[in-house]
């Protein structure tokens, strides 16, 4: 059997290989990490055959282009973007044929941030404490593409489900990021007035964030005592406040522990959609009672569960 | 399961908190080592803060009751005793529960618990041979009124633990040094600082596991690898562990 291997001819800025995450070791500072969009990475490995944990790739904003050393099925989802092979249209959101020798190219995204791609059998580089994903903050995982890399491929698995036909895309991130947050752990930390300018005042997404948090431009949180909190335990979503007032929304890549105080914590369900917003795009926060469920806003992509 | 290699509840010493008045974060185990633990703390002194739909975040009046907080909380997790949590993250004061299906009811269970004090017991305990030549050691000296060969005395004197990791991965904040040596942090953070370095900020101890920007005050450096992802464990360091410095003379490797 051939080897196979996708070669990187344009990196993008930057792609990374993720897959859902390494879990289990926050404890020893290791960020949990995995695609921001999951439920465009999850879509993109069942319309490709694949277990939804498989290692896919996630561009930011440009795109990238790879060439395949032999025929493989691939498919592009998430951001909605031209996608090509061997610079004729192919599909977004479904199944593609690449193939061997075919140049793959995932055009830059026509709205929001984040493409997935996925090839039959996954990115099959080495799991480095059980993931394969790129963690950014801490450099574990594979490095992000380089022109030039060459990754390896998975087989796929013999008597797998087989591509999938037919599934929703997504049209992409709204045109208001409405990010749901439950309040604490360190509300008290903060005037009530801030608490108000947070949940009623128009935000927008900073062209500064990344893979470890959404950054947002707006009005300045006001702290109701000053001081320093000792360091804690941070979760995904976490609204973190540091000194300049302005809310950090905590994405996969983020620091473990951390000593700004956290006013809240956005949803998870309400995060992918976090990670499509591009700069600019008004954000607002709205505070909702403790753990009352409320339907998701977004559509889930349909979860492939195996033995 | 993976998750518990480097961190098993290794038995530690039963080092009271200092005395109060120091700054906020130099209470946390910042005293000289007593023979013995306190008393059995109850699990309603513990506050619950709610952190989104699915963690809890455990706040204890101080490091030493965190501590004990951790250990008890991996001893009911390895019995067994605990619903599923994916994450255990201590920190100076804090234990973070992540991923819990219920995290309210998990509080209230915890509300009900005896946490009994720190295993007092002799246990292993991680050596790290130190070079005591930090670019530091001079001003930490000068902050210590001491001269700076009495450093690398006076910060081996000491049996550490590691109260939780955090900055990067397999990076260990130590406790264990008496308050009255905390330093502050440097003005200016160094754009890189060397991997192995012995640095102190605050209250901690700390040995940067990989080269790294940092504002610690160097005072020393070590051969040993802190962090190996491809070694079992990871983490050289893990909450809970013991460590002892050793000094080395510089010409001997």
């Amino acid at each position: 059997m051939s080897e196979r291997t996708v070669a990187v001819l344009r990196a993008g800025a930057p792609t990374t290989v993720q897959d859902l995450g390494r879990f289990g070791q926050a404890h020893l500072g290791v960020p949990r990490s995995g695609a921001l969009d999951p439920f465009a990475a999850r879509l993109v490995n069942r319309l490709v055959g694949n277990p939804e944990e498989a290692a896919v790739l996630e561009t930011t904003v440009d795109g990238c282009a790879l060439r395949s050393t032999a025929e493989v099925t691939a498919a592009v989802g998430g951001a909605p973007c031209p996608v090509r092979v061997d610079g004729r249209p192919a599909a977004w959101g479904a199944a593609v044929r690449v193939p061997a020798g075919a140049v793959l190219e995932v055009g830059a995204a026509v709205r929001g941030l984040r493409s997935y791609v996925a090839f039959a059998g996954g990115v099959a580089v080495d799991p480095v404490l059980g993931s394969r994903s790129t963690d950014l903050l801490s450099g574990l995982g594979p490095p992000p593409l380089r022109d030039g890399a060459v990754l390896p491929l998975g087989h796929p698995a013999p008597g797998g489900p087989g591509p999938c036909y037919g599934a929703p895309p997504w049209p992409g991130p709204p045109d208001e990021l409405v990010l749901r947050i439950r309040l604490g752990p360190r509300t008290d930390w903060f005037t009530a007035s801030a608490l108000r300018t947070l949940t009623t005042s128009a935000y927008r997404v900073s062209p500064a964030g990344n893979r470890i948090g959404l950054r947002t431009e707006g009005p300045a949180l006001e702290r109701a005592h000053e001081g320093e909190l000792p360091s804690e335990g941070m979760v995904l979503g976490a609204v973190q406040v540091p000194p300049d007032g302005l809310p950090v929304v905590f994405l996969a890549d983020h620091p473990t522990t951390g000593g700004y105080p956290v006013i809240g914590v956005v949803l998870e369900d309400d995060l992918a959609a976090a990670a499509q917003a591009v700069p600019g795009t008004p954000v607002r926060f709205l505070a909702r009672s403790p753990r009352a469920r409320m339907p998701s806003a977004r559509v889930r992509a349909p979860t492939s569960r195996r033995p | 399961m993976r998750h518990t290699s480097g961190s098993e509840n290794t038995p530690s010493d039963g080092s009271l908190s200092s005395p109060a008045g120091g700054p906020e974060n130099a209470r946390i185990s910042g005293a000289e080592n007593a023979p013995e633990g306190g008393g059995p703390c109850p699990g309603e002194a513990i506050k619950a803060l709610p952190v989104g739909d699915n963690a809890l975040l455990l706040e204890c009046a101080d490091g030493e009751a965190s501590a004990a907080l951790h250990a008890e909380l991996l001893r009911r997790r390895r019995a067994g005793e605990l619903p599923a949590v994916r994450e255990v993250v201590p920190a100076a004061r804090t234990v973070l529960l992540d991923g819990v299906d219920d995290p309210d009811r998990l509080a209230a269970l915890v509300a009900g618990w005896e946490i009994p004090p720190l295993d007092s017991r002799p246990a292993a305990v991680v050596e790290l041979p130190v070079h005591y030549d930090g670019a530091d050691l001079a001003e930490v000296a000068k902050a210590w009124g001491v001269r700076p060969e009495e450093v690398a005395e006076i910060h081996s004197a000491v049996e550490y633990r590691v109260a939780f990791c955090g900055f990067a991965p397999g990076f260990g904040y130590l406790t264990g040094l008496p308050a009255r040596y905390a330093v502050p942090r440097r003005a200016t953070p160094r754009t890189a600082v060397p991997a192995g370095s012995v640095a102190l900020a605050g209250p901690y101890t700390g040995v940067y596991p990989r080269s790294s920007p940092g504002g610690w005050q160097l005072i020393g450096r070590t051969d040993e690898v802190l962090w190996d992802p491809g070694r079992e464990p990871a983490a050289l360091l893990a909450p809970g562990t013991r460590v002892r410095f050793l000094p080395r003379r510089a010409e001997a490797g």
